[in-house]
């Protein structure tokens, strides 16, 4: 069976002033239906943009090349109506910061009925039922009054949940999650992500889910992809991705988390920061941070190859890592 | 033994028309001793952040005191402090507002260095400033927008060192940095705290952050201190229902996916913060006696305000960790 959403070869340029400034390179990435996939990466490497190439959301002037397959339809060759099509009701996206997600002047009542209202035709009365159903489903309390209510009315996880509520709204079957529990405490992150599995398992939704914490990669997801610089370095099982790193860069980042161990320098930072776009080394982009670069590390970028079960990694040193990820 | 800084039965008050008095801080005491770092954990809205204000003297608290290094801390007005409270400095979550746009950093960084030393010597200390940091002496010319997120931290943080202060302040000096810079900033603070003997007082929502860093770790709820002691003892064996729930909270990394636990309902508005133990209407163990306040119950080296670490209430079938 063909995945829900397949992506690949995936290249997207910003315009920049001197000449395009190449964003993506060569992403590949798919998720089934019922999928929970992961994506990480720091600041900057990507991840976001990969989301909004996937909604048609691209600042004027982009260009993407490669092909993004959801459901059959050709993403990259979409005009404004097919667009119209996709989001919400094919694909659906969760925000980082739902304070800007919701409107502030509109009850949350009225930003759920919308898309029930267009996409799938119900008149108010149904749309008003489906609501309530839907903001119990995200465990807002007394959802009946919770429709009256405006966004600032809410705590920030009762607002994450609402916009979770709105873009499941018109029945999605891919939900685009970029950092949805990063601005949240780690109490309502739970509750999120407890959330976002009990949809899956209940209405077969799949989630892409970004972030650059990797504590909650794992939590969550099944399947993960690591960017850096604008490329996908590594991927397959979350489990084995970060448990037993192949790509020096994943490594890298576990060793920079803390580690609970509770000993000063336990933390390991990365020396230097990721390369700006167009600025990159022409061979691997890690190579100048990386402590197990070699000469033929500048030369070329190295592709994407199997590494064993289900994973993949664009690494041509492949050092021994069990160490550096402790 | 009193601590370098010294908060006992601090209160913030707010008034707000809508809501009437919100009591934000509600009786907090907290010691920090010279070259010993104290987390202070909590979620948003518990407190934290005001405690921090008062702490380093920006806002009066409405009752209580804070004193450093036995003096009372007088609270900011538009005089220059007095020379003996430069000692106490703070570090801000954002870097990009604490900084001027539209000064070099040298010229920030002189600021801060005692006018009473030569031209020279005060050139010299600025350079010392910078390599502490870990930045190249020729960020003197540059101004702020030339740094990246990571590096303008460590910047604010020279800033704050250029007076020699004896305990610094950090409120989430890393919740806005990427992974990498964040473990560059963390250490860095780490280092100063052990090198030059200072206080620390690391207030973060990161509890897994906290607990890498902190020789103490205290845990803030809607205004109170709920429990405080050492960091190991207190990730190993939490006494107050809400730190397990925290440390349940966190997501950690495992062969397979593993949801962390979650807690119900959500933090009470401080306007209308509950009866009796604030807690209360959370807590899976929640039984009579929490319908009144609990005290804080010296443990032995560490202290939790929950009831069920009192033998003579708590029922035997409930452990309180």
């Amino acid at each position: 069976m063909a995945p829900l959403l397949d992506v690949e070869s995936l290249a997207v340029t910003l315009p920049g002033p001197r000449g395009p400034l190449p964003i993506l390179h060569d992403v590949s990435l798919t998720v089934d239906e019922g999928e929970l996939v992961g994506i990480a990466g720091e600041s900057g490497c990507g991840k976001s943009i990969t989301a909004q190439t996937l909604l048609g959301l691209l600042p004027a002037g982009a260009r993407a090349s490669g092909t993004a397959r959801f459901a059959g339809t050709d993403l990259l060759g979409l005009d404004d109506r097919g667009w119209q099509r996709i989001r919400g009701a094919g694909i659906a996206m969760v925000f980082q910061d739902p304070t800007a997600a919701l409107h502030p002047m509109l009850t949350v009542g009225r930003q759920l009925t919308e898309h029930m209202r267009v996409h799938l035709r119900m008149d108010r009365r149904s749309a008003t039922r489906r609501a309530v159903e839907l903001l119990d489903q995200v465990r807002i309390p007394d959802p009946e009054r919770a429709l009256r209510a405006y966004p600032h009315q809410f705590s920030g996880g009762m607002r994450q949940r609402a916009a979770i509520a709105i873009a499941l709204a018109a029945r999605p079957r891919l939900l685009i999650a970029d950092e949805p529990t990063t601005a949240l405490d780690v109490t309502v992150q739970a509750g999120i992500l407890a959330l976002l599995d009990r949809l899956r398992a209940e209405t077969g939704l799949a989630v892409a889910f970004i972030t650059h914490d990797l504590g909650v990669l794992s939590a969550l997801t099944t399947r993960g992809y690591v960017f850096y610089a604008g490329r996908v370095v590594e991927t397959g099982p979350t489990g084995a991705l970060l448990t037993a790193p192949t790509h020096p860069y994943t490594a890298a980042l576990l060793g920079a988390r803390p580690h609970g161990t509770h000993a000063v320098g336990t933390l390991r930072p990365i020396p230097g920061g990721p390369p700006a776009p167009g600025e990159a080394p022409p061979g691997c982009p890690f190579q100048p941070r990386c402590r197990y670069a070699e000469p033929t590390c500048g030369t070329t970028p190295p592709p994407l190859a199997p590494a064993g079960a289900d994973r993949s990694v664009a690494c041509v040193v492949r050092p021994h890592l069990e160490e550096a990820a402790r | 033994m009193t601590g370098l800084l010294d908060i006992s039965d601090v209160e913030v008050e707010y008034r707000s028309r809508g809501r009437g008095r919100v009591l934000a801080v509600a009786g907090v005491s907290l010691d920090v001793a010279a070259g010993q770092i104290v987390g202070l954990v909590g979620e948003s809205g518990c407190g934290k952040s005001s405690l921090a204000r008062v702490a380093v003297g920006l806002t009066p608290p409405s009752a209580g005191a804070v004193r450093f290094g036995g003096q009372p801390v007088t609270p900011l007005g538009w005089r220059r402090r007095p020379e003996t409270e430069t000692g106490l400095q703070m570090v801000f979550q954002n870097p990009y507002a604490s900084l001027n746009p539209r000064r070099t950093i040298g010229a920030q960084l002189l600021d801060g260095v005692p006018a009473t030393l030569t031209a020279t010597a005060r050139r010299d200390r600025v350079r010392e400033l910078l390599d502490r940091v870990g930045m190249p002496a020729t960020a003197v010319e540059r101004y702020p927008h030339q740094f990246s997120g990571g590096q303008r931290q460590r910047l604010a943080i020279a800033r704050a060192l250029a007076p020699q202060p004896r305990m610094i302040i950090a409120d989430e000096p890393v919740t806005a940095l990427d992974a990498s810079s964040q473990a560059q900033v963390v250490n860095l603070l780490v280092g100063l705290v052990r090198d030059l003997d200072m206080g620390m007082l690391f207030i973060s929502h990161d509890l897994a952050l906290v607990h890498e860093i902190a020789d103490v770790t205290a845990v803030m709820y809607l205004g109170r201190i709920v429990e405080s002691a050492p960091t190991r003892e207190l990730w190993r064996n939490p006494r107050h229902p809400y730190t397990r729930a925290l440390i349940d909270a966190v997501p950690r990394i495992g062969p397979t996916p593993l949801l962390p636990a979650t807690l119900a309902g959500e933090v009470p508005d401080p306007a209308n913060a509950p009866t009796g133990c604030r807690f209360r209407p959370r807590c899976p163990h929640a039984f009579a006696p929490c319908g009144d306040q609990p005290p804080t119950l010296d443990l032995g080296g560490r202290s939790a305000a929950c009831w069920l670490n009192d033998p003579t209430l708590a029922p035997a079938t409930v452990p309180a960790n």
